[in-house]
């Protein structure tokens, strides 16, 4: 990333100091993003690390981490805000017993319950009522899950970062929130709503990067097992898998066998651990139909360190 | 929200001043002006946005103009290949400070898979028409079972339009949202609406004398069609292409695919409510049309990237080929399993299963059956109409 713009190489650099290695396009991807204060759409394989970019982001800039996971059938009552019905309820019973009820009248206790103290925010309005503090970071994780009317009202919040309650008024962002949406492509998210954000297209990433993340996620595995270790993970993704392994699954590959003590790939170690990197058990044998002893063999290869 | 709301939304604070500012802002637009020539959809938001971040990057650095452009301009990764061999060219022929000539369009050629052997030809060939047809009184009733292959331009015309009153209504399943519910009484998978309560306590003077609950309510399935466009299914494939979108214009939730030697996904294409312009799009989205099938492969390819990852996943799957297969149909039949697995219902269309004698002969059609909830015929209108009431079932 030596021929980078100065304001990427920073961004980059602050992201690998937080525990994330970016590579050049994704580093100006956020760099863009924080910029032009443009939501920033991340789509790729599952486990390519979208999540995470919105994570080290908060431990970064110190905002807080708020975020909305999207599921079919979510609605404005699990992603922006909801009135405590229960306390409500509780609250006209305490007025009804200390006799208030009859003194006020209908209007004034309905006034009363649709109080701040009633509300309960959900992610949308967490990210979007003042707050102090540097601008929080909104993850919109799986937007792909949500239904199409959601979408459209994302589109609405995201465009204005304002949010009204009719019995409220309108809520308003005086830092509006950094936002990261993802999605693994169930579907295609809106174009209306894609032309909102800015978008990366997140690739697993270079052998040698790899080798870099293992190293700085886990750092109490030895360099020559993590190279053997990512080339493995190569090797497994090029053998045409269900799910060929992200670099979540490097990760805990590794993790697993720095915990297991491992210094270095074995025919023996691999096939215990490999239920980690793999988790249908048709690619757990297809993997063995390969012939794990042939995997390990290439890692070995490729792991070599150059030179 | 409309179009106008995000063209220079973000502009009041960007950084365009001048002459490096507008050199940026000459680039983005001849840029966007060569994507454009190759087909891509670029909104002028976007150039606005890609203006703005070379004012910022600079235009000199190649890689930051690059991944600037790539951030801002393209929205699918589908349309990286053809992006980056757009790139490389405006990139390689832009002389410092000229501003490329507009025709400088990058044409794609098409590529047309043309290993295909005689030999499948044979068994496409029509059977003739039908005989008892000609005792039928109404032209249209005729049409309606006339098999496709045996359509001139004319009837293939007014089939299209029969086709297009066909409606997918597709079976429901239960949604997670929750709606009124009208019982009054708690019962099954009912839950006490709160808000519907408070709401009628307050106009009781604050006593929730009734009660509200919510209940789960219901959703169409999303359906899933999968067209194989080989050189076999040449006399069906541009008729049953008009029913599949009519199923992706008529309602929500389709997904439409073609099957060929790749996987195309054609369901933007066909969205269009304009039938005609809807069936070219699609027609010049697929590479392979008429070329061979790999079927193994193509539905490999689809349970990878879309299917298991949840396309598929409780939707109905309807595949309308022959079955002709010139993959292994080992992989074919595994695909099949792992599609089934997944899938609400899989429904496989042939329009050969009306031959007189036709027996599942074709292997890829041997190997999939077996993975099949239902088997119907698609080689008429009124086999068509047959199948939008086996998905509606």
């Amino acid at each position: 990333m030596t021929s980078a713009p100065p304001a990427v190489r920073n961004v980059a650099e602050a992201l690998a100091r937080h525990g994330y290695l970016p590579d050049e396009g994704l580093a100006t991807a956020v760099y863009l993003a924080m910029k032009l204060r443009r939501p920033l759409l991340l789509e790729g394989e599952a486990g390519v690390g979208k999540t995470e970019v919105a994570k080290v982001l908060a431990r970064w800039t110190d905002g807080e981490l708020i975020r909305l996971q999207c599921y079919e059938g979510i609605d404005v009552g699990q992603a922006v805000y909801e009135w405590d019905y229960s306390r409500q309820l509780l609250h006209l019973r305490a007025a009804e017993a200390s006799g208030e009820a009859a003194d006020a009248g209908t209007e004034a206790l309905e006034h009363e319950l649709y109080n701040e103290r009633f509300l309960v925010k959900r992610a949308l309005l967490q990210a979007i009522a003042p707050a102090d503090g540097p601008s929080p970071i909104l993850l919109i994780d799986e937007v792909d899950r949500a239904d199409d009317e959601f979408e459209a009202f994302l589109l609405e919040v995201l465009s204005d970062f304002q949010i009204t309650i009719p019995e409220l008024g309108t809520f308003r962002a005086e830092r509006p929130p950094f936002v990261i949406l993802t999605s693994n492509r169930t579907r295609d998210v809106h174009d209306a709503l894609k032309r909102r954000c800015l978008y990366h297209w997140v690739e697993h990433p270079s052998f040698e990067r790899e080798v870099a993340i293992v190293r700085l996620r886990v750092p109490e595995v030895q360099e020559g097992l993590a190279r053997q270790v990512a080339a493995a993970v190569e090797a497994m993704r090029g053998l045409q898998l269900y799910k060929p392994p992200g670099v979540a699954e490097t990760i805990d590959w590794a993790a697993a066998l720095g915990v297991l003590g491992t210094s270095e790939l074995s025919e023996a170690t691999v096939a215990s651990t490999l239920g980690t990197v793999l988790k249908y058990r048709e690619d757990q044998e297809r993997v063995r139909q390969h012939g794990v002893a042939d995997l390990v063999k290439q890692a070995f290869e490729r792991g070599l360190l150059p030179g | 929200m409309t179009e106008t709301a995000d063209t220079g939304h973000d502009r009041a604070d960007g950084p365009l001043d001048g002459g490096a500012g507008a050199a940026a802002e000459r680039l983005a637009v001849a840029f966007a002006r060569i994507l454009r020539g190759g087909g891509l959809s670029v909104p002028l938001g976007s150039v606005l946005t890609f203006g703005e971040a070379l004012g910022d990057l600079g235009v000199e650095d190649r890689n930051a103009v690059y991944w600037a452009a790539r951030t801002t301009l393209v929205r699918r990764p589908e349309d990286i290949p053809f992006f980056d061999r757009a790139f490389a060219v405006f990139w390689e022929q832009r002389a410092p400070g000229a501003e490329p000539a507009p025709d400088d369009v990058v044409h794609l050629t098409l590529a047309v898979d043309t290993d295909e052997g005689d030999d499948q030809q044979g068994e496409a060939e029509p059977a003739g028409d039908d005989p008892t047809l000609t005792l039928r009184f109404s032209a249209v009733e005729t049409l309606r079972q006339k098999d496709f292959a045996a359509y001139s331009r004319d009837e293939l015309r007014q089939a299209q339009q029969l086709m297009a009153d066909l409606r997918l209504t597709g079976s429901r399943r239960r949604s997670r949202r929750l709606v009124k519910s009208k019982i009054e009484r708690r019962s099954g998978q009912a839950r006490p609406d709160l808000r519907r309560t408070v709401h009628a306590a307050l106009r009781a003077g604050g006593e929730p004398i009734s009660q509200r609950y919510r209940e789960p309510g219901e959703r169409l399935r999303r359906l899933v069609l999968l067209l194989d466009v080989s050189g076999s299914m040449e006399p069906y494939a541009r008729a049953l292409l008009r029913f599949v979108q009519a199923a992706v214009a008529g309602r929500q939730r389709v997904e439409a695919f073609a099957l060929g030697t790749r996987l195309t996904r054609v369901t933007r294409e066909l969205s269009s409510r304009d039938p005609d312009r809807a069936l070219a799009q699609a027609a010049g989205q697929v590479q392979d049309w008429s070329g061979g099938t790999r079927l193994g492969d193509c539905l490999r390819q689809f349970n990878d990237r879309w299917g298991v990852r949840g396309m598929a996943r409780g939707a109905i799957v309807v595949i309308l080929s022959d079955g002709w297969d010139r993959g292994e149909p080992e992989v074919l039949a595994e695909q099949m399993v792992r599609l089934q697995r997944v899938a609400y219902k899989v429904v496989w269309v042939n329009p050969l299963k009306v031959t007189p004698g036709y027996a599942p002969l074709a292997r890829g059609m041997a190997a999939a059956l077996p993975h099949v909830d239902d088997f119907v015929e698609g080689h008429s209108v009124m086999a068509l109409e047959e199948l939008a009431e086996v998905i509606s079932r």
